[in-house]
């Protein structure tokens, strides 16, 4: 019998059996914890603005991020932000607050193989893409800002 | 001085960013690190052509706190030094911008990971 | 000639179970031997802990057995972890020769085979048999950080923490070992690592067809047929796969992960792992055998044979399925373990909880890291 057929055949097979999964719920998840750390951000922001008002608005906008990162990285510490990330889904994902998680997890995961090749060398395991995409990404801005 | 506005409409734009990608995470099976990387260069396209300054200033936090956000910041830092410095800004400026973000994730890591160890799951969920 | 009948009595002679609390809350609560509350095993690492279990298993089932350390003449078992590391750190603490096999969650049976085979030429008169596996030491290895807030497919399954020893022996019990079927590595091309259960299911269906050819034997001749970790929607798939043989697997076909966790409990297709066979086969099976319930039962673990390297480097995920077919003895078996005289084996009875056992060996298990 032909290998790849039969392969393929049940491929197609297995996906016609995996129990389809009623996507409102978590997608309705995701929108209200992805709004939530969104208004709290805004909080944030407000208040920075009242009470530093000589910094600017960008200023403040990396101490609302700064804020939100340490309270992600605490959450994850004392071992809540999974069981929230596991309720919301991308909705912890795509905030900041998954870019802080995705550091901070492996980091404490892998501590106890040490401090040099377990926290710092698993630290950007999950979030390393991020950063090289990002450094990567804003040259080829800054090149496309200059010469256009 | 506090808009209700601004935290409806932070609400509204961060829970809908995140109600697209949940969609595709149940579509595509995506993981973390994938989807981290997609919005990240979804916001230095916006800022490229120009389109995140008036998204922010219409959405607020709700385009701030999003990754989206933080590529944006990205680019829009390459940009900025680049007409400011010429060459060596291209190369500076991205990650001058987005320094406090990066800091602070790796600081607290760093600390946090000292201080606690992870737990075992109680149960699913 | 992949299935080998066992010409002299080989015998199961104990079993010992434990699990972690998730699995002490699910419905077969009543049949493990213990029932771990701190899943850390007071140890610094989920590694350690892990290496704990195993070595605490296997020090209770000679203990349970009734023999000493010294009776034992092989330990042979294996784990998930890279290197089987779980296994040879708690051979290095036994004191045993030590036998490491590798078939994923299909270990279990693959050491039962091999010392049923191994008592059943004389090489052997005592044979250790064990594997297990931690939730948290699994998760670290195969998938992300326990702290990442990420969420799970619905067709994933949950790694148990838990595992069982089993001593196989020469000396007479209520339940034999009969033939074995090793099985053929098979890949029907799932790629999808959150979808082990189909990965395993063809596996699972060569195997048993094989054994039931090889054997002469029918379906309906088993009490039970029970197969390792296809969770709910690979046993799904097997039923299926089964039916397209013409072989249809009726009320007495059950599995191991469908049966380990609680409704209640959101483990998704249920549990996984290596342990969850082991623990499943050395509890409630042998339990229900010992009481005379189950005259017949086949067993068949199965493993999905990917590393993380592979599943990245985007391999399709191999399965393999081996099978053992206990069968009930009916010996007076008690009768005959008295006559080796030993007071403690009086009390031995099913539904005694080792705990005190396990106090007893708590000194010898310091030893450990």
């Amino acid at each position: 019998m032909d290998k790849e057929k039969r392969n393929v055949n049940y491929n197609i097979y297995v996906e016609s059996k995996v129990p389809k999964t009623r996507a409102w719920p978590s997608l309705i998840k995701a929108f209200i914890l992805g709004g939530a750390i969104c208004a709290i951000g805004q909080g944030f922001f407000d208040l920075y603005t009242y009470f530093f008002p000589s910094l600017s608005e960008s200023e403040v906008s990396t101490c609302m991020l700064m804020t939100i990162i340490f309270i992600t990285c605490l959450l994850t510490g004392i071992g809540v932000y999974d069981v929230i990330g596991a309720w919301g889904g991308a909705g912890s994902v795509i905030p900041i607050t998954g870019f802080s998680n995705s550091i901070s997890s492996p980091a404490i995961e892998f501590k106890k193989e040490g401090i040099i090749y377990g926290i710092c060398v698993k630290m950007f395991t999950i979030a390393g893409p991020v950063i090289v995409c990002g450094v990567v990404g804003s040259i080829i801005c800054g090149f496309i800002g200059y010469f256009i | 001085m506090i808009n209700i506005w601004d935290y409806v409409i932070s609400f509204l734009v961060g829970g809908f960013i995140c109600f697209l990608a949940q969609i595709l995470v149940i579509r595509t099976k995506i993981t973390t690190a994938r989807i981290l990387v997609l919005f990240l260069i979804i916001g230095m396209i916006l800022e490229v052509f120009n389109i995140y300054a008036p998204f922010k200033e219409f959405a607020k936090a709700g385009a701030t706190v999003p990754i989206i956000g933080f590529g944006a910041n990205l680019a829009r830092g390459a940009i900025m030094a680049a007409e400011e410095k010429g060459i060596i800004g291209i190369f500076t400026g991205g990650l001058t911008a987005s320094a406090g973000g990066i800091a602070m994730a790796i600081f607290a890591s760093f600390i946090f990971a000292l201080i606690f160890s992870s737990k075992s799951k109680r149960g699913g969920h | 000639m992949q299935t080998y009948k066992l010409k002299n009595k080989v015998y199961i002679l104990e079993g010992f179970s434990m699990v972690g609390p998730l699995e002490g809350k699910g419905p077969l609560k009543d049949y493990f031997d213990y029932i771990i509350q701190d899943d850390t095993l007071k140890e610094k690492t989920f590694e350690k802990s892990e290496r704990k279990l195993l070595y605490d298993l296997i020090i209770n089932a000679v203990d349970k057995a009734g023999l000493k350390m010294s009776d034992i003449d092989f330990f042979i078992g294996g784990d998930l972890l890279n290197q089987i590391v779980s296994s040879s750190f708690a051979a290095r603490e036994l004191n045993l020769p030590f036998i490491g096999l590798y078939s994923a969650c299909a270990t279990m049976t693959e050491s039962l085979a091999i010392s049923g085979i191994f008592v059943d030429n004389k090489i052997a008169n005592n044979i250790v048999a064990s594997t297990c596996t931690h939730f948290s030491s699994a998760e670290r290895q195969y998938r992300f950080p326990l702290e990442l807030g990420n969420q799970r497919p619905p067709t994933a399954q949950w790694t148990i923490t838990g595992g069982g020893a089993s001593i196989v022996s020469n000396i007479p019990s209520k339940i034999r070992i009969n033939a074995v079927t090793f099985g053929k590595v098979i890949d029907y091309g799932i790629s999808d690592v959150n979808n082990m259960g189909a990965a395993m299911a063809p596996a699972a269906c060569d195997t048993i067809k094989l054994h039931l050819k090889n054997t002469n034997h029918k379906v309906s001749d088993y009490d039970i047929i029970l197969t390792g970790d296809l969770g709910k929607l690979g046993s799904e798939i097997l039923i299926d796969l089964m039916e397209h043989e013409n072989i249809i697997l009726g009320q007495n076909y059950s599995d191991c992960g469908c049966m380990i966790y609680d409704k209640s409990e959101r483990v998704f297709m249920g549990g996984s792992g290596a342990g969850c066979s082991a623990s499943v086969l050395n509890s409630y099976v042998l339990y229900k055998m010992k009481k005379g319930d189950f005259k017949r039962v086949l067993v068949v673990s199965t493993g999905a044979l990917m590393s993380t390297t592979t599943s990245q480097q985007g391999d399709t995920i191999p399965g393999i399925a081996h099978a053992v077919e206990l069968v009930f003895n009916d010996l007076d078996a008690e009768k005959n373990r008295k006559k080796m005289g030993e007071t403690s084996r009086l009390k031995r009875k099913e539904d005694v909880k080792p705990l005190s056992n396990l106090k007893k060996t708590d000194k010898k298990k310091s030893k450990i890291n």
